[in-house]
């Protein structure tokens, strides 16, 4: 192992220089930012339209008056220059993958292909309308039925809906599918269970589909518990919800006594896919005795998570749910065409308007066909070695709670820092702001104290992962040597630490200047 | 496998990696996959491509699609074909934006916190609300989750919707209903319009929230007004989804007195991508703050005292909630909400009065024009703004097959004339066999609307 250099007061300028990565502009060069209702100026203009060439009526003589407007909403006068200026202002103030390493656990923050940005803006793709006729669409269809075909393959399921704008709008769907499973078999079951470690979305769609939810204690390695499993399996549980690798970056081992158990009692298993990232080409849900499946496609399929959205969740299915999936379903027909199937009578409805989120799945089939099937075999294997790579580097530095191999992601503790120097993992997150990093989760998987969770992802060299241990380690030894300077991070971004109680104390939710 | 572009890890590396983790091979970092589990086959997936074969094979795919920069295009229902200004994708592709993900250090993400910020201001200042989140999937959940939120606010589980709201928002709530044993109440209209003294007798029944599409699905006016006041009187809420490019024009829901305020930004500078990603909204009045789903961005201060700002109120979200949580919404069409805010920059005050009149000017004059055909009516009496509904003569030629729609076999005629006609109502109303949807946007000319009159009047003859 390298050992890191160390100075014990790193001047900004200085770590600028050792950390090129550094991104953020430096505090004294960037002015405060302006609101864009305060660039307004009266009578600017930003907007053209084409001439409204047709007989004109005044608007009153068409729509009666007590339909229409009083007083104009209070939008802003820019100039074309004006609207560049301030978007390119504010994205200077934002960190994306595109600015340097962002290994944010149970995100896959892996790179975004350019190629996925131009073949989704293609006319044949973004200027097409739900509703056109089918023969006008058959190019789009072609390529849905194939994304299908390929995540079938990748998931080892029967079969795929893409309805789902996002992976807990996936979670939603498929409890919604395991509904309607049990209730055409006349089985009325109240409970979902889920382990502690999972994600919070988990229990919240569980909630929204009318489930109550049974909380499974992990065991001391990090897993399922499995004799706390069996004490609550019975008649009533609908299904257990499980991410494997689970949050902590372990597979769990168990997973087909697991399967079993919850089988046995009629349940069903529920795979949460947002870490499919460790096990493209290498497992697949659908082996492992899962029933249901959902796939981030802008985590594991490299769409851009898009500053918070959107994503596409689609979910997999065996034989025995395909009746349920949400309609329409992309079909091909005998005569080799492609069609949406409409007439499915025990399908459990709708989630979404239209087939999906189309734009990010055109991003998705371009991945897919750039990396082949050996490909997305390497990607899992290279986000595991990276993943083991950081965790070793790191480990000398941190609690380490589970032992052993991790999968892609894996989480460490700052639990020590805080009982010795008060150095929370918050603080250790905002001093890496310092160093040009977007940091890791914290305080994720809650049942890890002062927990930092890693996923370096594949799409990442060796030196990259380096430089971060290094920045990580300097970080350690500050907070042993000067815990004031971690506590008072960070230093170099366009604002410093924000005052959240006070945001949420007295809400400031919208501009009240009028333009 | 030799490298790929994307994957940077060279042999050497791989070896030092190893040797630093202390295992001899990647495989021994997968011995916790039991054999049982392990995938044995190669993914039956296609072959990789390379950048300039990617390139060739999907533009042979998008060129089997009729896209709407070639077809002038009638068909709205929901996605609409306004033109979207240029700036709008060269800002969006810049990476600092398109590739973070939700802004949970706000410290680097002040650049998209403030976007967010800016998009709430702007979809309160439309409609009229106080609080508006930071996005939903699109306008069809947004007015699901509305249903929801009613529902939880009275401690009342039956929802009243009326029948002319899009069938996917209703199909969508439908679903919602059937997790929570939420009650839904469609009430049926007559002539496009609901009749108020059915929906008073209807609210007989305690009911959370009366729901209201304006314009609605078949492009009429509701009488929002009137429909809060009786929900109100009841003891019900008033949910609104709302076209927010016609609140250029139209009166905010806010101020006639909706509760709720929902649909979806699309027409604000979002392609329509064959239905999606688009970008639903919700706002509602300061009462409703706290039951808001999804994220919601607050003005704060920093520790000099500068202006920031954070994601707020978040103990209503399923990460700090779990099975508590308002929604289990995390992902949102924050990429999309930043079109739309784009958007309405370009537009202002007054380009966003401009660019819905002129919309409405040109539904007018194509509905006037449409109506000179034998045979064409207008059904419905209520006043429309660029979307309304015609009533077709059966052609008396029949070369049409028993199990095709009058629209359908019309709009197949019009594609092969290179236009796209308007929605086929049959799809979703058995009672409207013969009627056809039609939505005029800025962007058609009159010599487009002319040309679709004209090859309608001849596919008809």
């Amino acid at each position: 192992m390298t050992t890191p250099s160390i100075t014990t007061t790193p001047n900004e300028q200085a770590m600028q220089d050792t950390h090129p990565s550094l991104s953020a502009p430096s505090r004294d060069t960037m002015h405060d930012m302006p609101l864009i209702t305060e660039r307004s100026h009266r009578g600017r203009r930003a907007y053209s339209l084409p001439p409204c060439d047709v007989p004109e009526s005044a608007l009153s003589a068409l729509i009666p008056t007590t339909h229409l407007r009083s007083t104009p909403a209070a939008l802003p006068e820019l100039y074309e220059v004006d609207v560049i200026r301030h978007y390119t202002a504010l994205s200077r103030r934002n960190f994306g993958v595109d600015n340097g390493f962002y290994p944010l656990g149970s995100c896959t923050m892996k790179y975004n292909p350019k190629i996925n940005e131009t073949v989704a803006r293609f006319p044949g793709f973004a200027r097409i309308h739900p509703e056109q006729p089918l023969s006008s669409v058959q190019g789009i269809l072609a390529l849905l039925h194939t994304l299908q075909n390929d995540l079938v393959a990748i998931t080892g399921m029967d079969a795929i809906t893409l309805q789902p704008a996002a992976g807990a709008h996936g979670e939603y769907t498929g409890l919604m599918l395991i509904r309607a499973y049990h209730e055409s078999r006349n089985e009325t079951r109240t409970k979902v269970l889920v382990p502690d470690s999972s994600h919070g979305t988990n229990p919240a769609s569980a909630a929204i589909a009318g489930y109550d939810i049974v909380t499974i204690p992990s065991d001391a390695r990090g897993f399922v518990d499995l004799e706390a499993l069996k004490r609550v399996v019975d008649h009533d549980t609908a299904a257990l919800m499980l991410t494997n690798p689970n949050t902590l970056g372990l597979f769990e081992e168990q997973i087909m006594e697991i399967a079993r158990i919850v089988h046995d009692a009629g349940g069903l298993l529920y795979y949460d896919g947002a870490n499919s990232n460790a096990i493209l080409g290498i497992a697949r849900p659908g082996d492992m005795g899962f029933d249901v499946v959902h796939l981030n496609l802008h985590k594991t399929m490299s769409t851009p998570h898009g500053g918070g959205g959107p994503g596409a969740g689609p979910v997999g299915v065996k034989k025995a749910l395909i009746p349920f999936l949400p309609t329409p379903i992309i079909t091909r027909t005998e005569t080799g065409t492609y069609t949406l199937a409409y007439d499915r009578p025990l399908s459990m409805g709708r989630v979404k308007a239209y087939v999906g989120n189309v734009g990010i799945l055109v991003r998705a089939y371009a991945y897919i066909r750039t990396l082949g099937p050996d490909g997305l075999r390497k990607v899992s294997e290279l986000a595991v070695l990276n993943a083991n790579y950081l965790r070793a580097r790191l480990s000398p530095y941190f609690d380490v709670p589970f032992a052993g191999i991790c999968k892609h992601e894996f989480v460490l503790s700052a639990k020590s820092l805080k009982t010795i120097h008060g150095v929370r993992t918050l603080d250790i997150a905002k001093r890496l702001l310092d160093f040009g990093y977007h940091p890791p989760t914290i305080y994720f998987p809650t049942n890890v104290e002062e927990c930092l969770m890693i996923e370096p992802t594949e799409t990442e060299s060796k030196q990259t992962l380096d430089a971060f241990a290094d920045a990580l380690i300097q970080i350690v030894h500050e907070a042993h040597t000067d815990p004031q300077r971690v506590l008072h991070a960070p230093y170099t971004t366009v604002v410093r630490r924000l005052d959240e109680a006070g945001a949420a104390r007295k809400p400031v939710l919208h501009c009240s200047c009028e333009a | 496998m030799s490298p790929h572009r994307y994957l940077p890890v060279t042999a050497q590396d791989e070896v030092a990696m190893l040797q630093t983790i202390g295992v001899r091979a990647i495989d021994e970092l997968f011995a916790d996959v039991p054999a049982a589990v392990r995938y044995a086959g190669r993914l039956p997936v296609s072959e990789a491509l390379s950048e300039p074969d990617l390139l060739k094979h999907m533009h042979a795919l998008a060129r089997q699609n009729a896209d709407l920069d070639t077809y002038p295009s009638f068909l709205g229902a929901g996605i609409y074909d306004h033109h979207i200004p240029v700036v709008i994708d060269h800002l969006v592709s810049r990476g600092e934006f398109y590739t973070a993900y939700t802004p949970y250090q706000p410290e680097i993400s002040q650049g998209e916190l403030q976007a967010i910020f800016e998009f709430q201001s702007y979809m309160c200042a439309l409609t009229g609300m106080a609080v508006a989140n930071a996005s939903m999937y699109d306008g069809a959940t947004a007015f699901a989750e509305a249903g929801v939120l009613a529902v939880q606010a009275t401690s009342r589980k039956r929802l009243l919707v009326i029948q002319t709201v899009h069938p996917h928002a209703r199909a969508v709530l439908a679903t919602s209903a059937r997790g929570l044993h939420i009650d839904v109440v469609t009430l049926p209209v007559v002539a496009g319009t609901p009749s108020l003294e059915a929906l008073r007798e209807a609210l007989h029944t305690p009911t959370a929230a009366v729901m209201v599409q304006s314009p609605n699905f078949y492009g009429g006016l509701e009488d929002i007004a009137a429909i809060a006041r009786i929900a109100h009187d009841a003891g019900a809420l008033c949910v609104v989804s709302a076209n927010p490019l016609l609140l250029g024009i139209l009166e905010a829901p806010g101020k006639l007195g909706a509760d709720i305020v929902v649909g979806d930004a699309q027409p604000f500078g979002i392609a329509p991508s064959f239905g999606g990603p688009t970008c639903g909204y919700f706002a509602v009045q300061e009462t409703h703050m706290r039951r808001l789903p999804g994220r919601l961005v607050g003005q704060t201060v920093d520790r000099d005292g500068k202006r920031g700002f954070v994601l707020t109120l978040q103990t209503r979200e399923q990460h700090i909630r779990r099975e508590k949580a308002t929604s289990n919404i995390c992902s949102n069409q924050a990429l999309l909400a930043l079109c739309a805010s784009i958007y309405l920059s370009v537009m202002g005050k007054q380009g966003i009065q401009d660019v819905a009149s002129q919309c409405v000017q040109k539904a007018h004059y194509a509905k006037t024009q449409l109506l000179t055909i034998p045979g064409v009516t207008c059904p419905y009496p209520a006043p429309t703004a660029h979307e309304f509904v015609i009533a077709l003569p059966e052609p008396t030629t029949h070369d049409r097959p028993t199990h095709e729609s009058l629209v359908s076999w019309v709009n197949h005629r019009l594609l092969d004339a290179g236009i796209l006609g308007g929605y086929d109502l049959s799809q979703t109303d058995d009672t409207l066999p013969r009627h056809m949807l039609v939505a005029v946007t800025e962007r058609r000319t009159r010599q487009e609307i002319d040309q679709f009159v004209t090859t309608l009047r001849g596919i008809l003859a």
